[in-house]
């Protein structure tokens, strides 16, 4: 287990260390200290290693991941694994706005609460949220699955495309162009397989599942906003 | 007609002025469709512009390089403030942004091919990274979007610098469109959406909002890439004073300022003609916000917006620019509304010159379509070796007029080396009228 102190040493040493981890290394656990909230911590890894933030974490946390495991032991600002390709990011508090925007794989589970826009413009992301989302979650959001065992504020699912929405909870209000769907099996296996990897105790049946009603696709002046 | 009726003379018949052909038209196509023009290119109308701007030249007080002999030298540095790498350039002019999906891949081969002949740099657009374009450009700006279609840490780590995109000339505060006709089965697996739908960009970036996030963005950006490549932010020509100096107190290593006769793949015709300022507008106050932080020279002002040659690049330069972007005029170059392929034009209803719905992917000549047959008309070495040409002669002709003013770089031309023709321009670039030594506002705040 290696350790760094941010109280000790800077933000670029942290993150150059950990960027020259690649693929065949054998320092694969790794622990922050005294993250007190800065920005951009452990963001543009690409090595299979599992790093621990020991506190909050500012913008951007572990943005752009790929192949690495990160978990922040406190919650986390906005932005938190924003684009990420793949690995997993696990927030045991809360997350700030935009967490997983235009994420394209991998998985983000938030313990906690996430705030507004989660999953804004995802692109293949997983995102599992054992509490409630803000409003404008899932604004433009492309493909991937967001997971909601709470309930979700105004405007879910605004201008969607291929993403799906599964709420357990209340919706506020659904966005432009955004309806409840039929959950088919299929959905209830993506479900059942998130929620295990999530860690979460709920049941697929309870969710409801939302998507694109796929009318603002192409021009057509009588569903323009 | 006769000219007569009942022996009273006819008055002839008169056009208006408000209601005039163009006008009617556009009212007909709305009242038959229910829905805005969509277009290409940048704004149409006449708008103050660097052709209202003269060179005075030498005289007995300022003499003057001789022309091929005398050396006056055109390289330029972008971006050395923060980065290890910085941009080196051998012309400042450079390629602007254009999207691979609005241009075809082998168009976008032939920017890089010709740009790298030049020395100069081309630069990605909304959809992402193609193969193509890194191949074939020894300089590559990566374009970081709202949509970030393709957006991924690979191709960041590719790029020679990254460019963010707050805004464009042709639409400040909107975001792009791609129509269904030219998503293709590649076009849409790059921006991992379904094949045909008519697709919108985003018009802000979903992840940071205002100047104090953009700083912690460009943080961000910054660690991913090791702080080796420079980070340029791309603004429209809106709020010039306070865009650049929001930009560069956020940590911008170069400015790119784009007026809005700026081309765009395709937005609302109301949009390209109607929101922005003309590019001689937005310059002064843009190098202004850079002086007065003290960081004029070493934050790089690139412009962009209806450049079309040495004496427009020479004009950018001598009001405070150190470089200059070309995107409609590096299309021309390519072959882009040649009239070779007139009778083609006709069949789409319009002519050379004028043809400007790239967003249905027809184009005649090969460039702004995904279409595999009339892609195959653009043969990508031939359109580098034509931009190269080009790029050369817009080098050649800027040095000329340098030269021609005694300066032996193209950043010491100045604004004193020049007058206005107009009160607009002369309001605008804030150097003399000519034959006098006032312009409006002399004296004032900027
Ligand atoms: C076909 C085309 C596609 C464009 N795509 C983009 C883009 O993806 N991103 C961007 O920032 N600007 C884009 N632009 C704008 C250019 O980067 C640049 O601002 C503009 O073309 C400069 O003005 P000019 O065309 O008069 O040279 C595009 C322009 C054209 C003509």
């Amino acid at each position: 287990m290696q350790t760094f102190d941010l109280a000790d040493s800077d933000l670029r040493t942290l993150n150059s260390t950990l960027h020259a981890q690649n693929d065949d290394t054998n320092q694969t656990a790794w622990t922050i200290e005294n993250p007190k909230g800065a920005h951009a911590i452990a963001c543009g890894l690409d090595a299979p290693i599992e790093v621990t933030i020991k506190g909050s974490t500012g913008y951007y946390s572990a943005g752009m991941n790929q192949q690495a495991t990160v978990n922040i032991k406190g919650s986390a600002g906005p932005g938190v694994a924003e684009n990420m390709m793949s690995g997993k990011v696990v927030i045991d508090g809360d997350a700030s706005q935009y967490a997983g925007a235009t994420g394209h794989g991998g998985l983000l589970v938030v313990k906690g609460n996430a705030s507004s826009r989660c999953g804004i413009s995802m692109k293949g992301i997983n995102i599992v949220v054992h509490g409630n989302i803000g409003h404008m979650s899932a604004f433009m959001a492309q493909s991937g699955n967001l997971v909601v065992c709470g309930d979700a504020g105004d405007a879910l699912g605004d201008s969607c495309y291929e993403a799906r929405m599964f709420v357990r909870g209340s919706v506020k209000s659904l966005g432009a162009d955004c309806e409840e769907k039929e959950m088919r099996p299929e959905h209830l296996e993506i479900l059942k397989d998130l929620l295990e990897q999530a860690e979460s105790d709920a049941k697929p049946e309870e969710f409801k599942r939302y998507g694109s009603a796929r009318n603002l696709y192409n021009f057509n002046i009588d569903n323009a906003y | 007609m006769s000219n007569e009726n009942n022996g009273i003379p006819r008055t002839t018949p008169r056009q208006s002025y408000t209601f005039n052909q163009d006008v009617n038209s556009d009212i007909r196509r709305a009242a038959a469709t229910g829905i805005y023009d969509i277009r290409g290119g940048g704004a149409k109308r006449k708008v103050p512009s660097f052709d209202d701007l003269l060179f005075m030249g030498a005289s007995i007080s300022r003499y003057p390089l001789e022309g091929y002999r005398e050396k006056c030298d055109t390289s330029v540095t972008i971006g050395g403030l923060n980065a290890s790498n910085p941009i080196e350039l051998d012309t400042p002019v450079t390629i602007a942004g254009m999207s691979f999906g609005a241009l075809s891949g082998p168009a976008k081969e032939a920017l890089g091919r010709g740009a790298s002949a030049a020395g100069t740099s081309t630069t990605t657009g909304d959809g992402g990274m193609t193969p193509e374009e890194r191949g074939h450009s020894t300089k590559l700006v990566y374009q970081y979007l709202p949509s970030r279609y393709g957006m991924n840490p690979n191709d960041l780590r590719k790029a020679d610098a990254i460019e963010i995109v707050v805004g464009q000339g042709a639409k400040p505060g909107g975001g792009g469109m791609l129509l269904g006709q030219k998503i293709s089965d590649r076009v849409a697996a790059m921006r991992n959406l379904p094949k045909g739908i008519d697709q919108r960009s985003a018009c802000r970036h979903p992840d940071w909002t205002g100047p104090d996030d953009l700083e912690i963005k460009i943080l961000e950006l910054r660690e991913i890439t090791g702080w080796k490549v420079p980070i340029y932010v791309k603004v429209a020509g809106a709020r010039p004073y306070y865009d650049v100096t929001l930009a560069v107190k956020a940590g911008a290593d170069a400015i790119v300022l784009d007026g809005m006769q700026g081309g765009t793949a395709a937005t609302q015709d109301v949009f390209i003609e109607h929101v922005g300022q003309p590019t001689l507008a937005i310059i002064r106050p843009a190098v202004k916000a850079l002086q007065d932080l003290g960081m004029h020279r070493k934050v790089q002002l690139i412009l962009s917006g209806g450049i079309r040659s040495g004496a427009d690049v020479a004009k950018a330069m001598a009001l405070g620019a150190d470089a200059v972007a070309i995107g409609t005029a590096a299309l021309i170059a390519l072959g882009d509304n040649d009239p070779k392929w007139e009778s083609e034009y006709n069949k789409l209803g319009t002519t050379a010159g004028a043809y400007d719905d790239w967003q249905d992917g027809l184009d005649p000549a090969g460039i702004t379509t995904q279409d595999p047959e009339l892609m195959a008309r653009f043969d990508p070495i031939e359109g580098g070796r034509r931009l190269h040409n080009y790029l050369s002669v817009m080098t050649l002709e800027a040095q000329t007029i340098a030269r021609a003013c005694g300066k032996n770089h193209l950043h010491n031309l100045e604004p004193e080396d020049l007058v206005a023709l107009t009160m607009e321009a002369a309001a605008m670039a804030q150097v003399p009228l000519a034959g006098t030594d006032w312009w409006p506002g002399k004296g004032g705040s900027y």
